[in-house]
């Protein structure tokens, strides 16, 4: 019986890249899909005949720079394509623009207020100070606290050192930064509500909680911590979808000689005296491996492909215990012209870029209500964009495809379960609320993909549709990601390891799980590393 | 205080010219970014560099090259008088055929490039970025039959560049434009009009599958029109120098002031370049007759040029601009220097040419780069890998048919 080197479940974008550096180290790599196709969550469906849907996750500005130039992605096809044009709406309908130029965002943002237009210097100023930490961090190993080994405290000082160098005033910031309400945060800069909207709007993509929810303002700093390009927090789309860049690694993957299995599900992962030694298939079939990397999440992993016999006592629990509450729903739209919105010029850059349909601090606090209380919400925070506007390729011409991002959907409805009418009805608020924003919009549906959490769990294996495989609240980041004690990729049962987004740094199509996960099996394995350093050292 | 309308005219001599698409092109101009070419207003960018650099790495841009220098040589002596003007053999090049080539001082020292097309047995275009016209009247010096016409205002000019192109030009009505290879050019009817002749190359300056489109200035704005409209659903945009600047540094392509410094009007000995330095020896065919140039070249080919300008990958993502090239870490040796560099979105690397000394290329190239973080300068010594090839180069550019987009 053939015997692999490592074993990776699940060909999301992360175990792509990990099986990409195992490979390119000379491992013999074989990554299992459940579904027909790959990509987990950075996947382009053709669900309508000429459209091409990014279905999950729909911008790009995360992915590692350093891991996009070493696997060489722009050789298997990989363009990130910036797109302008980016407006919040508040609750009358009034429209607070983005322009990419600085001088006439500035001009335009003084309208609303001169206040925050001046105002917004200093926070951006403030947002860069604190990414810019962040980001060097997003490519390293997080140290165990706890360990006296030299590498852990080697690295407990360097992050010292990184955090000293803020000075003592921003020290104290930071701390409150990282336990603070978005809302809260926010307060600090802006007087005027939209503003102050739009701004927090980051602070809740994906997390089950709300503006004025502690943790929130760390959230909104996961999404501009990003750039394209060296314009930081700034935004692109997959050339082709978001499959794109799942099949670019794919595609450097096999470059290096790794293997792929689709229709491939995981239905248990071997154990034998503590350590992991391979996987049993949903068909039964047994394939062995020294290694076995598990990219799904960590609830899913320890709670559905392992038994608790085989894990140490309390992980189960904490597996059970791990916070990935589904707090979003995506619905895909193909349209057959580009909808017009209202209160904007007409012209071809603001008027079909990203559409933020934000309302008020107080309309998201509400939408955030009815999540809690077990209901989708009746006037979501909606976060529309038309990549086809941008990309030539994933509509036909002249016809465009727009993604909604809504928020917030519960993965459990308090008056039962879902069912295909609520689905429907769910999706039906998201139109309205459109409609509202962009008359005549209804007519232009040619075909429609509404997702809630429950089809997110079924297609890409996200426990609870949570797109980030777990919260990024402070409990759950960093040395405490995916649990205490087992941030640095190794699990608890040997030669077994996590490589998805339950690991740190966490959420969003970055690929630095994948990547950091393998220079730690590398070094367990006594092999040469094969993952670059990441390109921010030197901003 | 003189009034608005009488400042205008008292300075009307001093307005740069307009090109035969700026009712059209300045329209998009929103932020006023002009620059000057050739005596020309000229976009530095219309909107956003970022944007219309994409435009031409993701669907489609124009740009506008009615700037251009364009001499139409005619005469049964045509030919004999350009094969002896410029290095490449032009005499196998067939009607219907386009090449890139450069012509030389005397000393072997290049004073442009630029395309000819054979646009009849006798009959010739030629295109150059830099005004040659005396160059090439000087050349036809003691042929009987050869006649130099400068057409640059009399013909309108515009690069369409871009994997959409193909599919735009298509639906504009160009009946069978797939079919037109690389270097290849043609005539279609404007608007199904024959008598308003559009002549379409399979050329460009972007290593991008793209166009180059030529009409008699009055209809221009005709073209732009049918082009633009057909164009609409595939995000066509102009895009200007910088832009152009980025995708032609991606495809490994040269400037006059940056890599090369034009041979008339270099100042300093041997500043100019040889075309074997530029890295452009193919273009020198020493099997033809006697051409501008040649004793000096044969020798520089059998010395080995002391230059040779390559391109370069280099470590980290700061650009090394106008950085010094050692041959260690140390930065002891001075070996080159950077002529032109960025940040490459599509490639996804720190790109650069650069000149440097022919013995030093088979060692080590570092970068000195200094680069400011807030004002405060830092210092990055960076290696750098050399590139054979270009950095962008889909096989769309090349592919007949063109693939789809």
């Amino acid at each position: 019986m053939k015997k692999y080197d490592a074993i990776i479940i699940g060909a999301g974008h992360n175990g792509l890249t990990n099986g990409a550096y195992l490979a390119k180290a000379g491992l013999d790599v074989l990554v299992l899909e459940k579904n027909a196709y790959i990509g987990g969550a950075a996947i382009s469906r053709e669900l309508q005949e000429g459209w091409t849907y990014s279905s999950c996750s729909y911008m790009s500005s995360m992915l590692r720079q350093a891991i996009h130039r070493d696997l060489n992605l722009s050789k298997h096809g990989l363009v990130l394509v910036p797109f302008h044009g980016m407006v919040n709406y508040g609750t009358n309908g009034e429209a607070l623009l983005d322009y990419s130029d600085a001088g006439v965002a500035y001009n335009h943002l003084r309208k609303h207020s001169p206040h925050d237009a001046d105002s917004m210097f200093r926070f951006q100023a403030d947002l860069a100070r604190y990414a810019q930490l962040i980001r060097k961090t997003l490519m390293r190993t997080p140290p165990d606290p706890t360990s006296f080994k030299p590498r852990d405290i080697k690295e407990l000082l360097w992050m010292a050192k990184e955090f000293w160098k803020l000075g003592e005033k921003e020290l104290y910031e930071y701390m409150r930064f990282f336990t603070t309400s978005a809302e809260e945060f926010l307060d600090d800069y802006f007087e005027n509500d939209l503003v102050k909207a739009a701004m927090a709007t980051p602070g809740i993509i994906g997390t089950a909680l709300g503006v004025y929810s502690p943790g929130s303002a760390y959230i909104l700093l996961h999404h501009v911590m990003g750039d394209l390009d060296g314009n930081s927090g700034a935004w692109g789309l997959a050339r082709g979808g978001m499959g794109a860049i799942s099949n670019a690694i794919a595609g450097a993957y096999k470059e290096y000689g790794g293997e792929i299995r689709t229709n491939a599900g995981v239905d248990k992962i071997l154990v034998e005296n503590g350590k992991a030694v391979g996987v049993v298939l949903e068909n039964g079939d047994e394939l062995y491996a020294n290694v076995v990397v598990s990219n799904l999440d960590a609830k899913r992993t320890f709670t559905k492909c392992m038994d608790k016999k085989d894990l140490p006592p309390g992980i189960y629990e904490k597996a059970e215990n791990f916070k990935i509450r589904g707090s979003s729903g995506k619905v895909n739209i193909a349209l057959s012209g580009l909808p017009k919105f209202i209160n904007l010029p007409d012209n071809r850059f603001i008027n079909r870029g990203m559409q933020s349909l934000v309302g008020s601090i107080d309309t998201m606090e509400r939408a955030y209500d009815c999540w809690k209380r077990g209901r989708f919400s009746d006037d979501p925070f909606v976060e529309t964009v038309i990549p086809s506007a941008w990309d030539p390729t994933v509509a036909p011409p002249g016809k465009h495809w727009m993604s909604c991002f809504v928020q917030y959907c519960p993965p459990v409805l308090s008056d039962g379960g879902w069912t295909p009418e609520k689905r429907d009805a769910f999706g039906k608020t998201v139109i309205d609320k459109i409609e509202r924003h962009s008359p005549g919009f209804k007519d232009l549906i040619v075909h429609m993909e509404v997702r809630t959490p429950v089809e997110i769990e079924n297609e890409v294996g996200l426990t609870e549709g949570n797109i980030f495989q777990g919260e990024l609240t402070i409990d759950q980041l960093f040395f405490n990601r995916p649990f205490p004690g087992y941030a640095q990729y190794r699990m608890p049962v040997k030669n077994m390891y996590m490589c998805g987004a339950s690991t740190h740094p966490g959420g969003g199509v970055s690929a630095a799980c994948g990547a950091n996960a393998a220079r730690e099996i590398l070094i367990d394995l006594k092999k040469p590393n094969s993952v670059p350093e990441d390109s921010v050292y030197d901003d | 205080m003189k009034s608005n309308s009488d400042m205008t005219a008292a300075y009307i001599d001093e307005q740069l010219k307009e090109t035969h698409f700026h009712p059209r092109s300045s329209k998009f101009n929103v932020r006023n970014a002009w620059g000057v070419w050739n005596g020309f207003k000229f976009a530095d960018y219309y909107y956003d560099v970022d944007f219309e650099y994409f435009c031409v790495r993701n669907s489609c841009g124009t740009y506008d090259i009615c700037p251009m220098q364009k001499y139409y040589i005619t005469g049964a002596d045509a030919e004999a008088m350009l094969n002896r003007m410029v290095t490449r053999d032009i005499s196998k090049l067939k009607v219907g055929r386009v090449t890139y080539l450069c012509w030389c001082t005397d000393e072997g020292r290049m004073i442009d490039d630029g395309t000819v097309f054979k646009l009849g047995p006798n009959s010739y275009m030629l295109t150059s970025g830099s005004p040659c016209i005396a160059w090439f009247k000087k050349g036809a010096f003691g042929y009987a039959d050869v006649k130099v016409t400068d057409m640059s205002d009399n013909i309108a000019a515009m690069a369409f560049q871009g994997p959409t192109t193909c599919e735009v030009l298509k639906k504009m009505g160009l009946d069978g434009i797939e079919t037109l290879n690389p270097f290849n050019f043609r005539h279609f009817p404007l608007n199904g009009d024959s008598d308003k002749k559009l002549m379409v190359s399979r050329t460009g300056f972007t290593g991008d599958l793209g166009y180059e489109l030529w009409i008699a200035p009055e209809y221009a704005l005709e073209l732009w029109d049918a082009l633009y409209q057909a164009g609409e659903n595939y995000n066509i945009h102009p895009y200007g120098e910088l832009a152009t600047g980025m995708v032609r540094l991606e495809a490994g392509f040269i400037l006059p002031g940056l890599e090369f410094n034009e041979a008339l009007k270099t100042v300093r000995f041997e500043h100019d370049q040889t075309p074997f330095q530029l890295n452009l020896g193919w273009l020198v065919d020493f099997k033809k007759p006697h051409f501008n140039g040649r004793k000096a070249l044969l020798k520089e080919k059998e010395h080995g040029p002391e230059y040779t300008l390559v391109k370069l990958d280099i470590d980290g993502n700061k650009c090394a601009e106008g950085s010094y090239l050692y041959n260690n870490e140390k930065l002891k040796k001075h070996i080159g220097y950077i002529t032109s560099t960025m940040w490459s979105p599509v490639v996804k690397a720190n790109i650069a040419l650069a000149m440097v000394e022919t013995k030093y290329l088979k060692g080590e190239i570092w970068a000195e780069i200094y680069y400011s973080k807030e004002m405060r300068p830092h210092l990055k010594v960076a290696k750098c890998i050399l590139r054979t090839k270009p950095f962008w180069a889909p096989a769309r550019t090349r592919a007949k048919p063109p693939l789809p987009f």
